[in-house]
């Protein structure tokens, strides 16, 4: 079984990369661009074989880990 | 008086450290991070700077898990002294004993130079050898020193007295060189045991390098 994770700044916490990438885009003509996020993405084997098991397991690595709930926002997929 | 000093694999402050505090006349012992106690006797820990595991995922989040961590989050809970330089700072509010966590520095940059701070509270340990609005100059090096917090933790800090330093001009005046809440470079916790900050007052203890002012910060745990 595979997680997949995507962490990024919570709404309100300034995204200064996002910022960053977003105005390189513009500069470069692609001007339909209307906001840019940046964050991570990270991925897990499991021998897992029940999914909600394997995403309460991902949830906790994720409060203990892999996101700071300070700043920051999460999101688990859970893949066959 | 006997200062324990953290080493994660990647720190790389702990000698500068151990130079200031030996010339401020203490016993000093670094403390490798498999170590799962504090050294009994031990007046003060300091979570030195650098880059613990390489900044991997987040600068300091790695480091939370290494088993000294736990000993320390204890001896913390003991009342004891703990000061997080750099590094050691996002270590200790990722370990949640600081409140607030650090950030990207908004222009992006890595910023190594002197900076001014000016002192906002002496009422702890570790700035009261200093005055209030008194402005020190001491070397930054970092690149995640954005310190967030958010605007209910922010008046907490306030009202608790638990705002330390910020970065300002040599007159004092604000100057934000990251993007900092409040501009601001050093915090404490709510019983004002735990100290953090971005800048490295083990860097300036000679004027011949710039500065002697983390002087009489440092000096502030002699005693204490």
């Amino acid at each position: 079984m595979k997680a997949i994770v995507n962490v990024f700044l919570k709404n309100g916490v300034l995204d200064s990369q996002g910022k960053a990438v977003h105005h390189a885009l513009s500069g470069h003509g692609f001007g339909t661009v209307s906001d840019v996020r940046v964050g991570k993405q990270i991925i897990i084997e499991m021998n897992e074989t029940d999914a909600a098991a394997a995403k309460e397991k991902v949830a906790h690595m994720c409060e203990e880990l892999l996101a700071n709930t300070v700043i920051e926002d999460y999101e688990i997929e859970i893949q066959a | 008086m006997k200062v324990g000093i953290v080493q994660f694999p990647g720190t790389n402050c702990e000698y500068d450290t151990q130079y200031a505090f030996k010339a401020l006349g203490c016993e000093t012992q670094i403390l490798w991070h498999k170590e799962d106690e504090i050294p009994a006797g031990t007046d003060l820990v300091v979570v030195a700077g650098g880059f613990s595991y390489g900044d991997y995922l987040r600068s300091g989040a790695i480091a939370k898990m290494s088993p000294i961590m736990k000993a320390l989050k204890l001896y913390a809970q003991n009342g004891g002294k703990v000061l997080g330089i750099c590094n050691g700072f996002q270590v200790l509010t990722e370990t949640g004993l600081l409140p607030g966590a650090l950030k990207r520095n908004v222009g992006l940059h890595f910023i190594s130079r002197h900076h001014h701070l000016k002192v906002c509270s002496n009422d702890n340990t570790f700035l009261h050898r200093c005055n209030v609005g008194d402005v020190v100059n001491i070397p930054i090096a970092h690149h995640d020193g954005n310190y967030y917090i958010d605007a209910e933790g922010l008046k907490e800090l306030y009202a608790n007295d638990q705002v330390l330093l910020q970065y300002t001009d040599a007159a004092g005046n604000i100057d934000n060189p990251n993007g900092s809440v409040d501009a601001i470079a050093g915090i404490c916790n709510k019983t004002k045991n735990v100290f953090g900050l971005m800048p490295h007052p083990e860097r300036a203890m000679e004027t011949l390098l710039g500065s002697d002012d983390g002087k009489r910060m440092l000096e502030g745990f002699l005693n204490a």
